[in-house]
Parts: C-alpha cells; structure tokens; sequence
C-alpha cells in the first residue's frame, strides 16, 4: 500500500479502535499508540523522500498515486508528496502527538473528545497529501468542521460563541476557495479537451490573465482566512481563548498553515500571472498585519489572547515571504509555517498546563511561578525566545530567511515594507519579555501558589519534544533547508518566468 | 599553519553550558564551578597559545599581519553569494579580543566561586556564564557579518539571563527587560543595516568586505538616498547597532540599570566584553567605514566624543558604586570609538585605530579589576552605596591595594598602562580634530577626579558605623584582583603599535610629550580636587552641589533620558499605538465581523414571522397581495 494513503488511514484506523475502547485509560492509550506509529511513519515517510531524492528522482511529486472515484464529475483521489508536504506531514505527526499526551487527563467524554481529535488530524494529512483539487477541498473541510465540536463542547469561557464564529468565518472562507477552485477547474483546459482536477496538470497549462485576476482573490483570500490574513484574523484570538489546549495546539500549529500551504499551493502556483500583478494589496495587508499583530499582543493580558495576536503576527510573516516571490523568502516562508507551528504549540500546551494549575491565564493575577514549576517556566522561555528570534532556535531561520530573500528583492516598494516589518522584532521583544516578567519572575504573588506541583512526565514528554523540534531546526537548518528547496523551484521558476 | 583546533575555544563553553544546563539541581556545586572554571582554563590556555603562535610564528606577507580563516562551514544557505558561515577568522583584533575575553571570563569563573558561594542558583549562572563565554567567543571570531550577529544576538540573551539572574528581585527583571529591549532595538537597525550593505555589496563575507582594493569597498557610494550614499547609511545603520551593545548615547540607558545583576557579571559582560563588541565591529569593518563612508566615520567620532563627556559628567554625581563605574566604562568606551572616528587607514595616520583596540585591551583589564574590587568591597559591607562606605583601607588591604591601583591606571598617570594606551588616543585626536581634542582632554581630567572621589570615599573618608566588621574576601577572590592589578600595571608596555594596526603593518611610534604633559597634568589636577573633597569628611563638595543646584540635579538625573524614553515607550508607544489597535481589533475589525452576523441575525428575525403557520394570517396576505395586485394591473393596463 502507498505510505500516503497509510497516513490518512492510520488516523481513520486509530478512531475505530477507540470506538471499541473500554475506559478512559484505554482511550488515550489507542490514541497514543495510533498517533505514535503516525509519528514513526512520517518520519520513514521523511527517510523515504530524501532516499528516493539522492538517488536521483527527479519528479516533482513523489510517491503520486491516482484513483478515480466519481468518473462522471471527474473527482479523483489523487495523493503525492514533494518536500514541503513531507515537511508539514513531520510538523503536524509532531503536533497530534504531542496534543494527544496534553490531553491525557480530559475530563469528560474522553472518548468523544480523542474522536473528534484524531478525525480532525486525519482531515489535516489528508490535506497535506492530496494534488488534486478536490482531494484537497475534501480534507480540508473534514479538518474545519470538528473544531466546531471541539471548541463547542470541551471549551470554555463564552465557547458557544467563539465556536460559532470560528466555524462561521471559515466556512465563509470555505466559500470563497469553492468559488476559485471550481473557476480553476472550469479553466483547466483553456485550448479544449478534457478538464481536470490534478494540480500539476493544471500548472502546465496557461489560465488567461482576466481569469486569474478574477480568481485570484477568492482563492488567496479564501486560504488566507484560515491564515489569519489580516483583517479577516478576528475568529482567532477567540477561538483559541476558548479552545482546549489540544485543539489550540493543533488549530494554530497546523491548521492555521492550511492557510498558508493552500495560498502557496495553490493561489500562487496555479495562479502565477495574477499573483503577480495583485500581489502588491496583500503584500501591504500581510507586511502591515505583521506589525500589528505584534501590537495588539503588547496590550493583551490573557495569555491566550497574547499568544493569539502573537500568531497573527507571525502567520502574517509566512503570507508576506510567500508574496515576495524570491526562493530565499519563499524558503523561510515555509520554515516559518514549521518553526510557528511547533512555537505556538509549545506555547498553548504551557498555557494549557498553566491554567491547569493556577486556574487564571490572566497575566497579572500570577507571578514568580519560575520559582514554582520551573520546568514548565523554563519552557516558556523557551518558547518565548525562539518567538523573538533567537540565534540557535527555529524562529530566527525562518526570520532572517524572509527578512534577507526579501531584501533582495529588486522593487523599492518590497524592500520598504521588508524594513517595516522587521520592525516587528522589537515589539515581539518586548511583548514576550513582558509575560515573562510577569507571569514567571518577580516575587511569588499567591500564597497558594507554593504548593503547585510541577510537571508529570505526560507533560514533560510534549514538551521536551516540541523543543527537542525547536532547537534542531535552529541549529540545523541545513536539514530542512535542503528538504524543500528542491521542491521550490518549480513554483518559483513559474513566477519569476512572467517578470 | 593550522589553527583549526581554535573552533574548540567556543565549543567547550558551549558544551559546558549544554551539561551544566541540563544537569542544573542534579549536580554539586562545587563540581559546576570546577567544570566551568576548568573549561574555561582549556580555552584561556588555548587562546594564549593561538595568539603566540599568530604573533610570533605565523607566515607575514610584506610584514604584515594576515587574516587566517581556521574554520568555516556553510550554515544557512540564502543565496548562492550571501549565506551565513559559522567560522572562525584569525587576524590581529580577533586574536587579542580572545585574549581579553579569556583572561577576564576566567577570572571572573574563579572570582564567583567565592562571591556566588551558598547561593541558590550557583550552577545556573555558571552555565550563563558558559554561554556567554561561548557566545561572546563566536562573536569576536565571525567570518562574517551575519555570523557576528548571530552571536551579538546571543551575547545579548546571556546578558539578558545574567542581568535578571536574581529573578525575583523585581528591580533585576525591570533591568534585564530594559537591557535587552533597548539592545533590540539598536539591533534591529544593525539588522536593516546588513540587509543595505549585502544589497549593495552582495556578500557578508568580511575579508571580501574590508579588501582596500575590492569590489565591495567602492560600490554603494555612487547611489544617493537622502543626500548620503547608501553604503554611509548602511555603515550608520550598522554602527547604531554597535552604539546599542557599547552602551552609546542615545541608547546607553540600559548600562547603569544592569549593574542589577550579580557583580561578577558586571565585571565580564558590562565592563570587559560584551559593551565593547561595538568597538570591535566598527574596528572589523574599519576599511569600509575609513574607505567608502568617512561620513559614517564622523559621526562615529562624534557620538563617542559626545557619550565620553556626557557619561563622565553624570559619573561625578553617582553614589552607587557600580553605577559610577558603569558611567565610566561608557565614558571609556566612548573614547576607544572616538579614536576609531579620528583614524585613518594604514601607516602613521592609522594609530586612532592602534590606540583605540589597545586602550580595549588595557581598560578591559583595570575595569574589570575596578568591577571585581568593588564586589569584594560589596560582599564586605553589603551595601552599593559610598555614603555608607568610609575607611575600608584597613580591613581590606588587599582590595584596596588593587583598587589603588585599577584608579591609578584609569586616571592616565605613568607608567601605568592606562596613560600609554589614553596618550595614544590624544594623539590621534589632537592631529585629527582639535574640538574632539578638547572634549577629551576635560574627561580625562573628570575621569580621575570621580575615580579618585569613588576611591577616598570607600578608602579613607569618615568610618561609618558597620554592623559586621568588614573582613577580607577569600583567595579565590583576591586572586583574580591580583592578577589582573598585575595585568592593569604592566599591560602598557606590550608592544600594541608593532602587533596591532589597520593595516597589520607595524607602526613606530614614540611619545609626544605636547600631548602627554598636559594629559598628565589633567589627570593630576583631578586626582589632588578629589584628594581635597574626598579625603576626610569636607563641606565642599555639598556647597558646589548647591550652588550649581539646577546642573547638578539634572547630572544625578542622569539628564532625565531614562524619563524621555519611559515618556516614549509608555505614553506615545503604549498608549498611543497599542492601546488603539487592540481596540481597534476588537471593536472595528472584529466589530464589522460581529456586525454582519448581527445583521444575518436581524434579516432572519425580521422576516420569520412571514411563516407563522397560520391559515388565517397567509388568507390574508395572499387576498390582499391579490387586491394590491390587480389594482397595480388595472392602473398600468388603463391608464
């Protein structure tokens, strides 16, 4: 059997187990195991590509396998893999399984809550796997839909609402994108013959220029709500305040780079002329989200909400060094969505595992909790730096992969915004410096805080993960630079060809 | 010759740090200390034999010193001309910045095993100190521009971690937060400032930067922007950078704030250092700066000129111990940059550039001694404050030999080597610049007059009453004061012209006495001011305060900068900016959002009672739509 399909059916595999689970310790133990073997295979899955690389393929996709499934309205289940879809598969095996261990002392309908989880995961692979337009539409509405039970359920705070807007915002998104991919589709074949659904075929062929214009938007912006593309950003900080910890883990780690992967995958490859032309409106939206995403975190004071603003800032970086359009900050681009999604997953895991112990994610109800559970303070720290960008953690790559690409860029007009958001560096400075300061240094402000007991190995073992990936990324960046470089070429060759 | 092994100076630290860190609370720690201090042994030993073999063995071309790249390995690819290299370059500045870094983080290892003793974070900050140790070692050895900052970004988290390493302390953390936002944002501009200069030179790469006869040199000059060429702008940019970690005017208000941290560190990173990794960057990329953008220069020269006088003023004025010390070491630091800024390339007109790497050397070493005698002093009578300080000489002889000596040396008298080291820089300026001159001259005698004030007034002066009587510290302590006393006396008379120059080449020089005499003068005017005040209690003093009462208040308020920028940061920035965007996302962009789901919501409410369900209301309405109807046919059909 194909290893992609595998991926996705591991997940599906893993839900069917836990439906014949007994309690609640066999529920998260099926879902450990399931999302264990998925974290294996993504990483033979990992070995395989770069073996099948070396030894000379030189195809674009990898492992491409294809089935029809509805002759008659041409819809295919057509999955293959290049670097960047190998490296986000690695990015969201890490966070479901991390998000499993976070979630291991649920307290209600455990079972229920695994369920939604993993079939949200499967909806996720499923997307990273597919090169087919429709494949990908498929997933990517299984990935959307069960966060509505996910937040509506096991939430908290105003969870009904958030749940609503959240769903409601993307859905609209959802529209927009069906708009655009069926336009792409019904202009698959310009010169006649058949149409087509498969992404590579349809990058071989020429869209006409009024078309793309047309589409372009629908699709980026379509993608780009998920994104948190400015100003359509606001389902964020409230969906993720009331999300459980899991699902804001894997919901700003992986499935904010839905967004991202889809604008990149598909407004910007299969859309090159008009990507091109407009790319300009949402380079000043994305440039200027960066920045302001950083201040809106400054004056926050719910850690979630900072982590939330914080996330519009940085998944703002991933959309501007996809729009530059040069390899190097298409490169960090994609970076960014891996090192972004591990960070904020760190991050909504401690912030999970906080509150846990406090009961509070308002900063200034805490303090000195470094003296308490240093573990879990020197984590945030952790976190915190590579959010800043520091040398030898994933984020200062991505960082200075987008700042330098799009610095040499020819226009003024890039390169000014580039300065503008580099900008970003210092407020991100000071806003993660300020929950530091308070939430971790600084005397002990409650006296009932002395007795907090500080991490249990089911959340050491999340945790250390997640900055084992961190670090690795920081100081290797090689690795993954040469992961998915050869993959870019394609698409940034296409872009450049109409300048 | 192969220097390879040279990657091994940062390497150990850097493993020790990794091991120390991990371990933490699992290990003594005595074994912490002995594995840093032992570490840092290997790499003081190796760095001393690096420079012997650089200095005395290593091949010259035309008598010149050469730059040797030991190591270097591609680490980020950008582009096939600009990706970052961590390496490890060898010329004449690198080796002595490892001769500085390692003799002083190695005193400063041994010195904390006393003074850090019984407290609760011991292994924690000697693996800060490991990790400063390797980042600051990495960064005097980049290859590159942007390996430099990888490792400048590094030093300023060390920095950070050090400043804030009693965390609970609220006053530690608002310091360390102050430190590194303020370093931030300097380095942003050295960020912007790389990004311009590989734009126009399209390389990070130093020895193809700094080649006199090299593309890269006389490219960017010809673009204008604002009246400037780019390359001056982005020289500029680049030196606001180094203005930020070297604790220059405007952006020194982090300086006395991290004296916060443990004294030690003060010693290593606020004195020694990781302050003068500015000095050292401009020194690295000196052809440039002197070559293609004397503009760039001037101002150099003017900001440190400028940040000399204004920190030595406020000095005067200080009662802490540690902060009249840190406004010392800006108003030095000031001068090693105002003397790359009246330099010149090569030959004669290059000793700004000689005076100003040898004057880091030496003020490396009495700073540090001046650092690490005011934290035997502190661990006496803990207190920071000279008012409750007076007549320590008897019972820390030692300490107040030492000390005696650190001043001597900074206050430029002969032969101590601080005299040798400030001559040199008075040279320069007084051929270059006579204002620049001037200003000088008068810091220099301010310079020992608050020296002489902070020495009597610990020293001598009135005893106060001490609740313990003050004894001296222990060997591992008075050791490295020693040492580096021997250091500060005698470093003055290594050879700096015929070792370290722009050009490599060795200079002759000999001592200008027009220059000299008068330094020395100054310096002792100061000292005999400070004698008459400070010796034995004095009314003096307190009535030049009051009578010059309005400068004077505003010199003890450090000239009310720290106000402006709290004005800034808090008024314009927090309130002004960030306020209003977070409201604006919630109410405008989120409220639109709100707004269209409230309006959905209105429609559907509005128009649902249309289905009611009852017979009677839909007879109604479908007869009188019918009657609306035929009346609206009969008027159109008949009229």
């Amino acid at each position: 059997m194909n290893i992609l399909s595998l991926l996705v059916l591991v997940p599906v595999l893993t839900v069917a187990a836990i439906l014949f689970a007994k309690d609640n310790k066999q529920t998260r133990l099926f879902s450990a195991v399931g999302m264990s073997i998925q974290l294996i295979l993504s990483a033979i899955l990992v070995y395989m590509y770069v073996t099948e690389r070396q030894a000379g393929n030189m195809d674009q996709m990898l492992f491409v396998k294809d089935f029809v499934w509805f002759e008659s309205l041409n819809f295919h289940y057509t999955v293959g893999v290049d670097g960047i879809s190998v490296a986000m598969i690695a990015l969201t095996s890490v966070i479901i399984f991390t998000g499993v261990f976070t979630s291991w002392e649920v307290l209600n309908l455990h079972r229920e809550f695994f369920i939604s989880l993993i079939i949200l995961s499967t909806g996720v692979f499923g997307f990273f796997i597919s090169i087919d337009l429709f494949t990908m539409f498929l997933f990517y509405e299984i990935a959307v839909i069960p966060m509505y039970l996910l937040i509506g359920i096991w939430g908290s705070g105003k969870k009904e609402y958030s749940a609503m807007k959240l769903t409601l915002m993307l859905m609209a998104g959802s529209a927009l994108l069906m708009v655009g991919l069926l336009g792409i589709y019904m202009h698959s074949a310009p010169d006649g013959g058949p149409l087509t659904m498969n992404l590579l075929e349809i990058a071989k062929v020429k869209i006409p220029l009024d078309v793309q214009k047309f589409l372009f938007p629908f699709t980026f912006i379509g993608f780009g709500i998920l994104g948190a593309l400015f100003p359509f950003h606001t389902w964020s900080p409230d969906g993720h305040a009331s999300a459980p910890t899991a699902v804001s883990m894997l919901h700003a780690g992986v499935l904010m780079k839905l967004g991202g992967y889809g604008a990149f995958r598909v407004a910007m490859y299969l859309l090159p002329d008009a990507a091109n032309e407009l790319s300009w409106i949402f380079l000043i939206l994305t440039g200027l989200s960066v920045v302001y995403g950083a201040f809106g975190a400054v004056f926050q004071k719910d850690l979630k909400y900072i982590n939330a603003y914080s996330s519009v800032s940085h998944c703002g970086l991933i959309l501007f060094g996809i729009l530059m359009v040069t390899k190097t900050a298409m490169t960090g681009a994609i970076i960014q969505m891996i090192s972004h999604g591990i960070m904020t997953a760190l991050f909504f895991a401690l912030i999970g595992m906080i509150y846990g112990r406090t009961h509070t994610r308002m900063i200034n109800e805490m303090g000195g909790l470094m003296k308490v559970i240093p573990f879990l303070g020197v984590a945030y720290v952790i976190g915190g730096l590579a959010s800043l960008g520091l040398p030898g953690l994933s984020g200062f790559v991505a960082e200075m992969m987008i700042f330098v690409g799009s610095y040499q860029h020819p226009d003024v007009f890039h390169r000014t915004l580039t300065i503008i958001a580099i900008t970003a560096i210092v407020i991100t400075a000071v806003y993660i410096l300020r929950v530091v300061g308070i939430l971790l240094l600084g005397p002990i402000k409650n006296d009932h805080y002395l007795e907090l007991k500080d991490a249990k190995w089911w959340e050491r073992l999340p945790i250390i993960t997640l900055i084992l990936s961190i670090a690795a990324i920081g100081v290797a960046p090689f690795l993954l630079v040469d992961l998915i470089g050869f993959s870019l070429d394609p698409v940034v060759e296409k872009l450049l060809m109409i300048h | 010759m192969n220097f390879t092994y040279t990657i091994l100076i940062p390497i150990i630290p850097f493993i020790i740090f990794l091991f120390i860190g991990l371990m933490n609370s699992k290990i003594k720690p005595s074994l912490a200390a002995s594995l840093g201090t032992g570490g840092m042994l290997i790499s003081f030993i190796l760095s001393y034999y690096t420079a012997f073999l650089y200095f005395f063995k290593s091949v010259k071309v035309d008598g010149a010193y050469q730059k040797i790249i030991a190591f270097n390995a591609e680490w980020l690819h950008f582009t096939d001309k600009l990706h970052i290299d961590m390496g490890v370059l060898l010329d004449p500045i690198s080796v002595m910045m490892l001769i500085v870094v390692s003799t002083i983080s190695l005193m400063v290892h041994i010195y904390s095993i006393g003074y850090m003793k019984g407290d609760d974070g011991f292994n924690r900050f000697y693996s800060f100190l490991s990790l400063f140790s390797f980042s600051m070692f990495g960064l005097v050895v980049a290859t590159n521009i942007f390996q430099m900052y990888v490792f400048w970004e590094l030093v300023g988290v060390s920095s950070f971690l050090l400043i804030g390493y009693y965390y609970q302390k609220p006053s530690a953390v608002a310091a360390s937060k102050k430190a590194f936002i303020v370093t931030r944002f300097a380095d942003m501009f050295f960020l912007i400032g790389i990004l311009v200069l590989s734009f126009v030179t399209d390389t990070f790469d130093f020895i193809t930067l700094t080649d006199t006869t090299g593309s890269a040199i006389t490219q960017g000059g010809s673009i204008l922007f604002m009246g400037m060429s780019t390359m001056t702008w982005a020289l500029i940019l680049i030196f606001i950078g180094g203005a930020g970690k070297s604790a220059m005017f405007p952006v020194h208000i982090w300086l006395p704030d991290a004296m916060e941290g443990p004294t030690p560190v003060s010693a290593l990173i606020h004195a020694a250092t990781m302050v003068v990794a500015g000095v050292y960057l401009v020194a690295r990329l000196f052809p440039i700066f002197e070559i293609s953008a004397p503009d760039a220069l001037m101002v150099v020269a003017y900001v440190g000129a400028f940040s000399s006088l204004f920190a030595a003023i406020i000095a005067t004025t200080q009662f802490d111990i540690k902060r009249v010390l840190a406004y010392s070491t800006m108003s030095q630091i000031g001068y090693m940059i105002t003397a790359l800024g009246v330099s010149g390339y090569g030959g004669h007109e290059g000793v700004g550039y000689m005076a100003s790497m040898f004057h880091l050397f030496t003020h490396a070493m009495f700073k540090a001694l001046l650092f690490l005698g005011a934290g035997a002093v502190i661990h006496a009578v803990h207190t920071n404050l000279m008012t409750e300080m007076g007549g320590l000489r008897k019972y820390l002889p030692i300490t107040h030999i030492t000390f005696l000596l650190a001043c001597l040396t900074i206050a430029g008298v002969p032969p101590f080597s601080g005299f040798f080291s400030k001559d040199e820089i008075l040279v320069a300026a007084y051929h270059h610049d006579k204002v620049i001159y001037f200003i000088q001259m008068f810091v220099a005698g301010l310079t020992a007059f608050y020296m002489f004030r902070l020495y009597f007034r610990i020293f001598w002066n009135t005893e106060p009453h001490y609740h313990h009587t003050p004894h001296e510290a222990p060997f591992s302590m008075t050791f490295p004061l020693m040492f580096l006393a021997f250091a500060a006396v005698f470093s003055g008379f290594i050879p700096f012209e015929k070792l370290v120059t722009s050009d490599g080449l060795p200079l002759d020089l000999h001592t200008e006495w027009e220059v000299a005499i008068p330094a020395i003068s100054v310096g002792l005017i100061g000292i005999i001011i400070a004698f008459v005040f400070y010796k034995k209690e004095s009314s003096i003093p307190d009535k030049i305060s009051q009578n010059l009462r309005f400068f004077y208040r505003w010199a003890f308020n450090k000239f009310y900068i720290d106000e402006l920028y709290m004005f800034v940061t808090h008024k314009i920035i927090f309130n002004g900016v960030s306020r209003p965007i977070a409201w604006f996302d919630r109410h405008v962009v989120d409220g639109t959002m709100t707004g269209i789901g409230k309006a959905t919501e209105f429609t559907a409410k509005s128009i649902k009672g249309f289905q009611s369900g009852q017979v009677q209301k839909y007879g109604f309405v479908f007869v009188s739509s019918a009657i609306l109807l035929a009346i609206a046919f009969i008027f159109y059909w008949f009229y």
